[in-house]
């Protein structure tokens, strides 16, 4: 191999007590492609954030093109002809592509903008790259595979040599991806330098030269991409793996919930278009797709915080009105919604607050618009036993909790009643292994005792797992249903990206 | 309906016009620039009230009537960095932070204006920016006699509000500025301190509100008193919502709030039978529907009233 | 450096936090008064024997801190629901004028059992009106309440000075714009005989304690927390929230127009300009120095009433302007602000 164009040296970072970059070593070489494999919580995120000089390491050292980069200086890694595209997309939306492009990048003291060479640069970079975008569009009104060319441009304009992509398909569909690889190997071809974060073997094999696998803080093994297989990776992140719980088959019973054309619509937008579909009993019922298709309305719709514009919607076999919080709850319909911090629970609340916010009017919970503490402490403190929440009691604040913790609060206050339906929305994202497992199976053991499950979720691996029958969401429109077993990955993947509407047509 | 011909055709309303707006546009300007950084300055009442005060006091004390706006520039800076620190370092709710700042720069203001002047009969006056004639544009027909009537923070603030509207759109200053309001993790992550901005444009910005206030006492006026910026301060802050954060608008709506403050004086003293404090509320009033019309349609700075820090999403 | 948030919070900090902001703003102050020529500790103690040196002195500051108590308690509930209620001020003279207009006009015959608590009723809804229009706008038109409310306090004044220029006027105050008087028998009785001190602090002693049985043990008090503290999180459990937050605004509004209420039929029994020495403004004060608990609005009210009741006697003698009491109270404020920082967050490194 060529010079090597990046040297990390023994990097480590702790948070609180937590060592989340743990003596971490690697290089890149000019014209490389490495993936940067590893679980949520491995430490990918943070060892680019310290790269970038986001973050200052504890220990360690990184060296560019042979010179060592000042820590904790973004701009001095800019300058080095670092670039990052982030998961997250750090651009402003009401500004134009140009705007965003440019901020940062000329003198700030200059009496004025160079806007008409920045045009020209931007262009060149465009074609040469394959990545057109119109540099005078709002970036807001751009889609999300555009806003990423303008996040890649970006670092392209300051000159980056070596280009950083946090999980760059996350918000992709399947032939987004390919494109934006083939785009990848384009640049590296003219002798950028890549490193991708990801935790999807798939895109992993197909893209990189060369694997550096990361578990708990640390590097585990690395992997010229030809060498090694996907089992060999899989094993390698994970370590030893907690099983997940399997699906046993059971028969399903009536249906519960069902829509029959329904839309909403919002602030003009069309947020569901005619979405169908029928939710037995006893059955889990997998809705996939790419990020902001949709889900957040049907979520929100059944949750009862939205109401449809048209179409009709039967429960228990009785087509029924707009339908609030209230009369979901008051039904029999358990809500696991998609963003547990801001929705599922208020941080600074206490846990037993939490747990009986959404049925403190039932009589149980209060009397004569007194609350009654003693029974709501008493309903909490069942849920944190049975649903084994750790990291604090009833009257803990919850903000204290962790992730899984507080999801398990959620689910708990919502199963300890023993729905008849669940909404569960992405329930295990942003979780550990252990607790992904946990949820799982709470899930899965509601689904035995009859409980109707509509999943909502953008990790195939989950809904493979989990689902009875799947249908995708594109575009805010449902595609017919299929059954869990006669699809794979590949077929999930092109429902995802709209395959279905073809053959409808 | 002929009296109100009359008044709209009179060059006195429209010199009035200009007048009253002035301390309004280096207020909205003020306001405009730190909200663009994303930080909602509601110092800015108490901000323009020790603005007058101490370029009032600067001035009776023997300075000159520029080193008075200097003075209140400055000052205003300093109360500028207070916000900025409460705000963008410690990352305190805005909203409280901007109260504290009003009510203690206010009351600053009185006590100290009251221990260096003691209470007398008459209040003390200093002599004002007197008009000029700027050649030429005063030999023009109605509107000679219309900027003739103007002192020279008239002109600079004209002058201000189109500076303003080429730094914020034409430079990379004025990218850096409003890539902070709108997402301030971006502007980090391209190598604009974020934090740097925000303490810039509060500061800055706070300043441009003292010399609003310091307008008030050396040119509107020739003394000072308690209360007597009336929640200026306040309609500065609608007047940048009416204007989208934009300050050709800024201006444009300084000038049409203006025009119905000099209007409805005119109109009370033609009409009879109507309560002279009902021509008084409109002010507030219009800043209010104001609000109310544009507050759906403007784009809002992204980032507006949310802390930054660092590493924190 | 970077800030911390503090997991726990020991008890102690909570309790210190204040004491510390209020001594910070002291220290501050006293600056001010050394820079004017003056012995600072002679002041402070001036200011001391001021407020509570004589039996008259006392019994002022309690009357002074009474509106406070009301105006502080409505700053303190609105703000814990997130509903920023800037127009403490106004609704506290739309309270004022309402009940002296009911008591002047319309119950000026009635006995004190029936005129007092409908005047003090009409007091507080004319306070509700107030702050519903911000909220409303709020709701309505995503229009950022703490500037309407605000700008609505100028319209208050100017209401009321409309009002005791024309169909309020006392003709017998020598041309002084001044509404009439209500009816003796409507004033609240003293509480202590031959001073101003009237039943009105009673009142707001005890809604003191009724606001934090409300705020503590009473589902709207839940909800109302929740809907402040997350407003997603609350319309996701079911809290209907306009709903919630137009209850938080009336009981906000309520206050801040009874605390006008009850200056009027505990002290002046009628209405002029200059009947709030920016008593709604202080409210905010005092609720935040009490970190928003109802019962620390007590003893913050105290502390704001102190300042200014012993601030006259302090400015006569020692001849520091008076206003130094009002900068004292500014900087709590904010000494406050940077305390409870402080109290959440530690420094690393």
């Amino acid at each position: 191999m060529t010079e090597n164009v990046l040297e990390i040296d023994g990097v480590s970072k702790s948070f609180g007590g937590n060592k989340a970059n743990d003596g971490i070593s690697m290089t890149l070489a000019r014209g490389e492609i490495v993936a940067l494999l590893g679980e949520n919580g491995a430490g990918k995120t943070t060892l680019m954030s310290i790269l970038f000089g986001h973050y200052t390491p504890d220990e360690g050292r990184i060296r560019v093109a042979g010179a060592d980069l000042p820590p904790g200086r973004p701009r001095a890694a800019i300058h080095a002809g670092i670039g990052m595209v982030h998961q997250h997309f750090s651009l402003a939306p009401n500004l134009t592509v140009l705007e965003n492009v440019m901020t940062g990048t000329e003198k700030l003291w200059s009496l004025r903008s160079e806007s008409g060479r920045a045009r020209a640069k931007l262009k060149a970079l465009a074609e040469r790259f394959g990545l057109v975008v119109d540099p005078d569009a709002r970036l807001g009104d751009l889609s999300v595979g555009e806003q990423q060319r303008v996040e890649i441009l970006k670092a392209l304009y300051n000159d980056a040599r070596i280009l950083i992509l946090d999980e760059p398909t996350a918000v992709l569909t399947n032939l987004e991806a390919e494109t934006l690889f083939s785009t990848l190997k384009e640049m590296a071809r003219q002798g950028l330098s890549l490193i991708f974060i990801s935790h999807k073997l798939d895109e992993v094999m197909a893209a990189a030269d060369r694997v550096v696998v990361l578990r708990g803080g640390k590097v585990v093994a690395e992997r010229r991409a030809a060498e090694t297989s996907k089992a060999e990776l899989a094993e390698l992140m994970v370590g030893h793996r907690v099983a997940r719980p399997v699906r046993e088959a059971h028969e399903r019973g009536a249906p519960v919930l069902e829509a029959a054309s329904v839309s909403v619509r919002i602030d003009g937008v069309d947020r569901l278009k005619e979405v169908s579909f029928r939710l037995h009993a006893g059955e889990v019922l997998g809705i996939i797709g790419v990020s902001g298709n949709g889900q957040a309305a049907l979520a929100s719709l059944l949750s009862g915080t939205l109401v449809r514009s048209a179409g009709d919607i039967l429960l228990y076999g009785e087509a029924i009105g707009d339908f609030s919080v209230a009369d979901t709850v008051a039904s029999g319909i358990g809500r696991i919604p998609e963003d547990r911090t801001r929705e599922g629970a208020i941080g600074e609340m206490a846990v037993w607050e939490n747990a009986v916010l959404e049925r403190i009017d039932e009589p149980r919970f209060s009397r004569r618009g007194l609350v009654d503490r003693r029974a709501a402490i008493a309903f909490a403190e069942t849920i944190v036993r049975d649903f084994d929440v750790r990291g604090g009691g009833a009257r803990t604040r919850t903000r204290l909790l962790s992730g899984g913790n507080m999801q398990k609060l959620i689910l708990g206050r919502n199963l300890a009643e023993r729905p008849r339906i669940l909404i569960a929305a992405q329930p295990a994202r942003g979780l550990d292994e252990g607790a992904v497992a946990a949820v799982h199976a709470r899930i899965l053991e509601a689904r035995k005792a009859g409980t109707a499950v509509l999943l909502i979720s953008e990790d195939l691996d989950e809904v493979i797992g989990l689902a009875d029958r799947i249908q995708a969401i594109v575009g805010g429109r449902l595609s017919p249903p299929v059954s869990a077993d006669d699809v794979d990955a590949r077929a999930l993947g092109l429902m995802m990206a709209g395959a279905w509407k073809k053959e409808a047509a | 309906m002929s009296i109100v011909l009359d008044i709209i055709a009179s060059s006195g309303l429209w010199a009035a016009v200009l007048r009253i707006a002035t301390p309004l546009i280096f207020g909205t300007l003020g306001a405009l620039l730190c909200e663009r950084a994303g930080v909602l300055n509601l110092g800015i009442e108490g901000i323009m009230t020790f603005g007058a005060m101490v370029g009032w006091l600067a001035v009776y004390h023997g300075a000159d009537l520029w080193t008075g706006l200097l003075v209140a520039a400055l000052a205003g800076a300093v109360f500028g960095l207070l916000h900025a620190s409460l705000t963008v370092t410690l990352g305190l709710s805005q909203h409280v932070s901007g109260l504290g700042v009003t009510l203690f720069a206010s009351s600053l203001s009185y006590y100290l204006f009251r221990l260096i002047v003691p209470l007398s009969g008459s209040p003390p006056t200093i002599e004002p920016f007197a008009p000029v004639n700027v050649p030429l544009l005063a030999d023009l027909p109605f509107i000679g006699a219309v900027l003739s009537a103007q002192t020279p923070p008239t002109y600079l603030a004209l002058l201000l509000a189109l500076l303003l509207a080429y730094v914020v759109f034409r430079t990379p200053l004025g990218l850096a500025i409003r890539m902070t309001g709108e997402n301030p993790h971006a502007a980090e992550a391209q190598g604009v301190n974020p934090m740097a901005v925000r303490y810039g444009a509060v500061i800055v910005g706070s300043a441009l509100m003292a010399v609003g206030g310091g307008f008030l006492t050396l040119s509107a006026f020739n003394s000072f008193f308690p209360t007597m910026i009336q929640g200026r301060g306040w309609i500065c802050i609608a007047l940048v919502v009416f204007a989208s954060w934009r300050p050709g608008r800024a201006l444009f709506g300084a000038l049409l709030f203006a025009f119905f403050d000099a209007f409805q004086l005119r109109l009370q003293t033609a009409v009879d039978g109507v309560p002279y404090q009902v021509f008084l509320m409109t002010p507030y009033i219009l800043s209010i529907v104001a609000l109310c019309v544009m507050a759906r349609r403007a784009r809002v700075p992204q980032a507006l009233m949310q802390p930054y820090r660092r590493g924190e999403r | 450096m970077r800030f911390e948030r503090r997991e726990h919070r020991p008890l102690a900090l909570i309790v210190l936090t204040p004491l510390l902001a209020v001594a910070a703003a002291l220290a501050l102050s006293g600056l001010l008064i050394a820079a004017a020529g003056a012995p600072v500790l002679e002041a402070y103690w001036r200011i001391l024997v001021g407020a509570f040196g004589s039996r008259l002195s006392a019994t002022e500051t309690l009357t002074r801190a009474t509106p406070l108590m009301l105006t502080g308690l409505a700053a303190a509930v609105a703000f814990r629901a997130r509903v920023w209620n800037i127009g403490g001020e106004g609704q506290f003279y739309f309270g004022a004028i309402a009940t002296a207009a009911v008591g002047s006009q319309l119950l000026a015959g009635a006995p004190g059992y029936l005129s007092i608590p409908l005047l003090l009723l009409s007091g507080a809804v004319a306070g509700m009106v107030l702050l519903i229009v911000p909220l409303w706008l709020r709701l309505r038109f995503s229009v950022d309440e703490v500037v309407t409310s605000l700008l609505l306090n100028f319209v208050a004044v100017l209401v009321v000075s409309m009002l005791i220029d024309g169909p309020l006027k006392d003709p017998l105050a020598f041309g002084w714009p001044q509404s009439q008087s209500v009816a003796d028998a409507a004033m609240l009785p003293k509480l202590v005989a031959r001073s101003r001190l009237h039943w009105g602090f009673a009142i707001a002693l005890v809604l003191a304690f009724v606001v934090h049985f409300v705020q503590s043990r009473t589902v709207f008090g839940l909800k109302s927390r929740a809907a402040g503290l997350s407003p997603e999180g609350a319309v996701f459990a079911g809290v209907p929230l306009a709903r919630t937050l137009f209850l938080v605004a009336c009981l906000s509004g309520g206050l801040a127009g009874l605390a006008g209420a009850v200056e009027v039929l505990g002290v002046k029994g009628y209405v002029t300009t200059d009947l709030s020495p920016g008593f709604g403004y202080s409210g905010i004060v005092v609720a935040m120095l009490a970190g928003l608990h109802p019962l620390g609005v007590v003893l913050a009210a105290l502390f704001t009433a102190t300042m200014f009741v012993g601030a006259d006697g302090m400015s006569r003698a020692l001849k520091i302007p008076s206003y130094i009491a009002d900068v004292t109270v500014a900087l709590s404020l904010i000494t406050m602000l940077v305390a409870v920082f402080f109290a959440q967050y530690r420094i690393r490194r």
